[in-house]
């Protein structure tokens, strides 16, 4: 191993959380029942909301905050959308995604008076573990990381604990499996899912943020480059099961950082066609190894009290 | 349409598929997502809903819409009415604008059919951008590269257009039919590889790439292209081309086995695979037709307003397909009226920012929040139809006759109204 190979693994990590966050969003959504395919503008109002109260404040760790406020906001939309007013999950989340791309190029020249790009803002630092970071070969992944690669990994196993460990999951998951019975066992479904949705806007916010303000320092309009979408694709891979799906982010932001490895080391390949790799990759893993789909049965449908 | 109008075929068409339709939905409980999709088709109101309820909704729709995108009109610094006189002046204030609102109304119009096409069948095809993207980029090769006679040029390249954007689509398409996997994502997955292969392909260096012009191919031959039909303006041909589409549409949609075993499908996946439908052949062959028309909207593009493959051409046409196609309620007429909304907006939006100040984003706001309130709408049409119940009933109880129900609407009789449950009557 080489540094070569660990500078590969650390960029494969910063490309892999933005997509791991927006996933374990989804993840929370869908296991509650409600298809949540607005990630992707989800995501993209986080970024934005991040640079910009970053901007204000000068404080990046705020700046998280804000995108959590954004996305805790833009799940509630959501909700009402589909809980409340029980209209199509697939319809209402494409809207969240056409209005979270549109408002947030809309709000860049508004706020900072460009078009396009925000100027620049402080970023999440990266750690420095002392110690581990002296060590040969992985020491440089121990000096590279944020807070916030730490903490995903850190929320991907809270998730993963919550949902099939504790009452709170086993609850979300009965109403995603059924509504009307979980709804006969006493479960507030409606208050659940609310709950879940919201939840799911929040991580995807963070997945943009960690875009904005932790690869980058600047908000870009659609930013995202469809990394909401190929959390949905590592859902569906995964089953709806964390640690493969995270399996498949992670793979995904290999990919990804193999396509920006050959900009630099030519391999024969042209980087335009290599920036599809993760998309391909994500085509060619659910036509291939993934069985028939293995959704919670009652994502799509909404939930009418009989 | 109303029922006075429609030709015999078509109401017994409508007549079965309504029939079909009133198989109580308990039936088709176990159906993935297929139960709330065709009461989400059936809330569009395909069959039912009278021509004013649609107009209403329609209007409705694009005001609210509008009043909603107002903040980030008085955010930018501007205010209702210099945006609405900059917006309409744009638009349709002198013949070059009109001309521009329906070059900018073409690809909106031809990609909101290919939405509606597959969304008829229940399929939610949002690889449009990606179709449209690939179809591009095919007839502008073919264009640019192949060496025929004009007239026959410009066929070889809209066909060109329309089998690539078919052969994108039926990737997801098999896909679907054969391994399950959602169309949703299949198709997100076809936008991002069609935009990094177009680039590609014209990139400096690229195979296709123009000597002289960067991120394009070759112009196509001049006698190949579309040709512009208002001298002094860009409004070409292709608007015969999109009406053309939205004709054979609605042929196909309604006057043919095919259209209906789609639509059957889109209302009750269950139903229509009891009477013997093929879902897989009916679902690839409405994404085929889906891709084609794509297709055929991006060699329309390049054909008429470019000459030549631009890479980055789109600014989203597929996504704000799918708010025309919604809008328009998924019926071609309807489509064509969304189409000209939108492009209204679209050509307006430069005015928008030169005079008001106001970023062109507002579109694909205003088309976000359109998509936003169809999903409502079925909530909004429950809540009209709850209040009409109750004030009917209200009377009929205190005048003490027979019965609480109120009598049929529109036509519609109770059988239908209780097999689909979000169906309302306006």
């Amino acid at each position: 191993m080489d540094i070569l190979t660990i500078s590969l693994v650390i960029s494969a990590i910063h490309l892999g959380v933005p997509i791991i966050l927006p996933m374990l969003g989804g993840l929370v959504s869908e296991r509650s029942g409600v298809m949540n395919i607005g990630l992707e503008g989800m995501m993209l109002g986080g970024a934005l909301a991040a640079v910009a109260v970053t901007f204000i404040t000068g404080n990046p760790w705020l700046g998280l905050l804000g995108a959590i406020v954004s996305g805790l906001l833009s799940g509630l939309i959501l909700a009402i959308l589909t809980v409340t007013l029980r209209g199509n999950q697939v319809v209402a989340s494409t809207a969240i995604n056409l209005i979270g791309a549109g408002i947030t190029a809309a709000l860049v020249p508004i706020i900072w008076g460009v078009d396009g790009t925000s100027p620049s803002v402080p970023k999440i630092p990266s750690m420095t573990i002392p110690g581990l970071s002296d060590l040969p070969v992985v020491g440089p992944l121990f000096s590279s990381l944020t807070a916030m690669d730490y903490g995903t990994f850190v929320l991907a196993i809270v998730v993963w604990w919550v949902l099939f460990r504790t009452d709170a999951g086993l609850r979300i998951r009965a109403v995603g499996e059924s509504a009307e019975s979980a709804d006969a066992a006493g479960i507030a479904v409606v208050r659940t899912r609310f709950i879940a949705v919201m939840t799911s806007g929040a991580f995807a916010a963070l997945g943009g943020a960690y875009l904005s303000i932790v690869t980058l320092d600047v908000f870009q309009a659609s930013m995202t480059q469809g990394r909401g979408y190929l959390a949905l694709a590592a859902l569906v891979f995964g089953k709806w099961r964390v640690w493969p799906a995270l399996a498949a982010c992670i793979v995904f932001g290999l990919a990804d950082a193999f396509a920006l490895r050959s900009q630099i080391v030519g391999i024969g390949i042209p980087h335009e066609l290599l920036l599809a790799l993760p998309y391909v990759l994500a085509l060619v893993a659910l036509a291939t190894f993934v069985g028939r789909t293995s959704a919670p049965a009652g994502v799509g449908k909404p939930f009418v009290r009989a | 349409m109303t029922s006075t109008q429609s030709p015999p075929r078509r109401s017994r068409l409508d007549n079965e598929l309504r029939a079909q339709l009133a198989v109580p939905s308990r039936l088709s409980a176990g159906g993935r997502g297929g139960t709330g999709f065709g009461t989400f088709l059936a809330s569009l109101g395909g069959t039912s809903r009278s021509v004013t309820a649609k107009i209403v909704s329609f209007a409705v729709t694009i005001a609210v819409a509008l009043i909603a995108a107002l903040p980030i009109v008085y955010l930018s610094g501007s205010n209702a009415q210099v945006a609405l006189q900059a917006l309409i002046g744009g638009s349709w204030g002198s013949p070059q604008a009109v001309a521009e609102t329906f070059v900018q109304t073409i690809p909106l119009l031809i990609t909101g059919l290919a939405v509606a096409l597959a969304f008829h069948g229940g399929i939610f095809n949002i690889g449009v951008e990606g179709q449209l993207i690939i179809g591009a980029l095919a007839a502008g090769i073919v264009g640019a590269t192949q060496h025929l006679p004009g007239s026959l040029l410009l066929l070889a390249s809209l066909a060109s257009g329309m089998i690539a954007g078919a052969l994108w689509a039926l990737i997801p398409a098999l896909l679907k039919a054969y391994r399950g996997v959602h169309e949703v994502v299949t198709t997100i997955m076809m936008n991002y590889i069609a935009i990094n292969i177009s680039t590609f392909a014209v990139t400096t260096g690229g195979p296709f790439a123009a000597k002289t012009q960067p991120s394009a191919t070759e112009k196509v031959p001049l006698d190949a292209q579309l040709p512009v039909i208002t001298p002094g303006t860009r409004l070409h041909a292709g608007l015969f081309i999109a009406i053309a589409v939205i004709v054979i549409l609605m042929w196909v949609l309604y006057r043919t086995p095919a259209g209906f075993r789609l639509r059957l499908m889109g209302a009750n996946p269950q139903a229509a695979a009891a009477t013997g439908i093929s879902l897989p052949r009916t679902m690839i062959t409405a994404m085929l037709g889906s891709g084609a028309i794509a297709g055929l909207a991006g060699a329309v593009q390049v054909l008429g307003v470019y000459g030549r493959y631009f890479d980055g051409f789109s600014p989203g046409y597929g996504y704000s397909a799918i708010a025309v196609a919604l809008l328009g309620a998924l019926s071609p007429v309807g489509i064509a009226a969304a189409a000209l909304f939108f492009g209204t907006l679209d050509a307006g939006a430069v005015q928008l920012q030169a005079v008001a100040g106001i970023s062109r984003e507002m579109v694909s706001v205003v088309s976000g929040l359109v998509v936003a309130f169809v999903a409502a709408q079925p909530a909004i049409f429950r809540l009209l139809h709850h209040l009409q119940r109750t004030v009917l009933a209200g009377r009929t109880a205190r005048r003490a006759a027979a019965p609480v129900l109120p009598p049929p609407i529109n036509g519609d009789n109770d059988l239908i109204s209780a097999g689909l449950d979000n169906k309302e009557v306006l």
